[in-house]
């Protein structure tokens, strides 16, 4: 008897298993990892706010690099291209799908200890995706391709806030700290590659409701769990040190 | 960017009901013909959307099947799907996509579903 051919999908090894909850393995040096343990993870459908799609891109002329050369530089070297008030910490394994990658940042409203879970990764692409509590509901996904002979770093997010307060904060200042925010990781990786390059942006508003049945995400809020651990952690020191 | 490596064959299965034949692969580049396709199913009350035929899907194409689904739930339209291999069921179920798509195993499960309602 002949067994039916189980063909493996091309794209088998790229995406991540579903998981029910986040595990974070080990902790990278220097970060604080709050909010991430034991968190669902999110997506576009979840969350409160009105649902985004944007697109940032700049073209790298001048330059010989692939789009899968620099899809592997951006992975390798992902942190680097950070602001310095928003440090990402991969795991030891590195852009890999299911890794997570701890966010300790530094907001407006004062700092914001999160994470992300790798979803998606492929020569030309990787995709993060968002946990319980993190600012935004949703996936950012940075990728490369050529144009007209010309490479072309991309990120395009599509998200909502995930709660209200988030989404207040996102229509107040957010929104512009967070476009500010990838316009320089694209231009930090522009730079690693020695040329000059205009980064354009743009903006859909793909679902202007807010969700209302979401609004309980707020309990999650993982700058405000951030903000009450910072507050009360000299208290929990204070305790465990004279329990030794 | 690269050019679709995909197929969309339209279907109508009585007047408010259309079957969306997915042929290929799944990437960005199926923007176009997605929305095209979308379009041309605007007037049934649910769109069926036949995965028997994916043969590749990154994340971009999942995000435009996000869209795709907001775009139906704005027009009061219902989105269903069926012929999901176990792997694509996986990414539903990472993407939290089933907890919004209706997924059935065959095409005569997705209109069996209907029966009573606008078939």
């Amino acid at each position: 008897m002949t067994q039916p051919k189980v063909s493996i999908p091309r794209d088998a090894d790229n995406w991540a298993k579903p998981v029910e909850r986040l595990s974070v393995g080990s902790t990278p040096s220097g970060a604080l990892n709050l909010n991430v343990d034991g968190r669902q993870t999110q997506s576009p459908l979840r969350g409160f706010g009105q649902l985004w799609q944007k697109t940032y891109r700049a073209a790298l002329n001048g330059s010989t690099v692939t789009p899968q050369a620099l899809v592997q530089t951006w992975k390798e070297h992902f942190p680097e291209f950070e602001p310095p008030e928003s440090r990402f910490f991969p795991s030891v394994a590195g852009v890999k799908p299911g890794e997570v990658v701890l966010i300790n940042a530094m907001t407006p409203g004062g700092p914001v200890s999160t994470g992300v879970m790798v979803m998606y990764s492929d020569d030309e692409s990787f995709t993060l995706m968002t946990p319980q509590g993190h600012p935004e509901s949703g996936w950012v996904t940075f990728s490369a391709f050529e144009q007209d002979g010309v490479t072309v770093a991309q990120i395009q997010s599509l998200a909502r806030a995930n709660d209200p307060v988030y989404e207040i904060a996102f229509r107040f200042v957010g929104a512009k700290i967070q476009e500010n925010t990838w316009r320089h990781v694209l231009m930090s990786l522009v730079e690693h590659f020695q040329v000059a390059a205009v980064v354009e942006i743009t903006r859909t508003c793909v679902d202007p409701r807010l969700q209302w049945s979401q609004v309980g995400n707020v309990r999650h809020n993982a700058q405000m769990h951030t903000l009450i651990y910072m507050i009360t952690s000299p208290v929990h020191r204070l305790f465990r040190y004279r329990a030794k | 960017m690269s050019e679709a490596k995909l197929t969309l064959n339209i279907r109508s299965m009585g007047a408010q009901v259309r079957i969306i034949d997915i042929l290929g692969d799944v990437t960005g580049a199926a923007d176009v013909a997605l929305t095209d396709a979308h379009a041309q199913a605007s007037a049934a009350m649910t769109i069926i959307l036949n995965f028997t035929g994916l043969e590749y899907m990154n994340s971009s194409g999942i995000g435009l099947l996000v869209t795709l689904l907001i775009r139906a739930q704005r027009q009061g339209q219902k989105l269903t799907a069926f012929g999901l291999t176990d792997h694509y069921r996986e990414i539903f179920e990472l993407t939290r996509l089933n907890e919004a798509i209706m997924l059935f195993a065959t095409e005569t499960d997705a209109l069996a579903s209907l029966q009573g309602s606008h078939i």
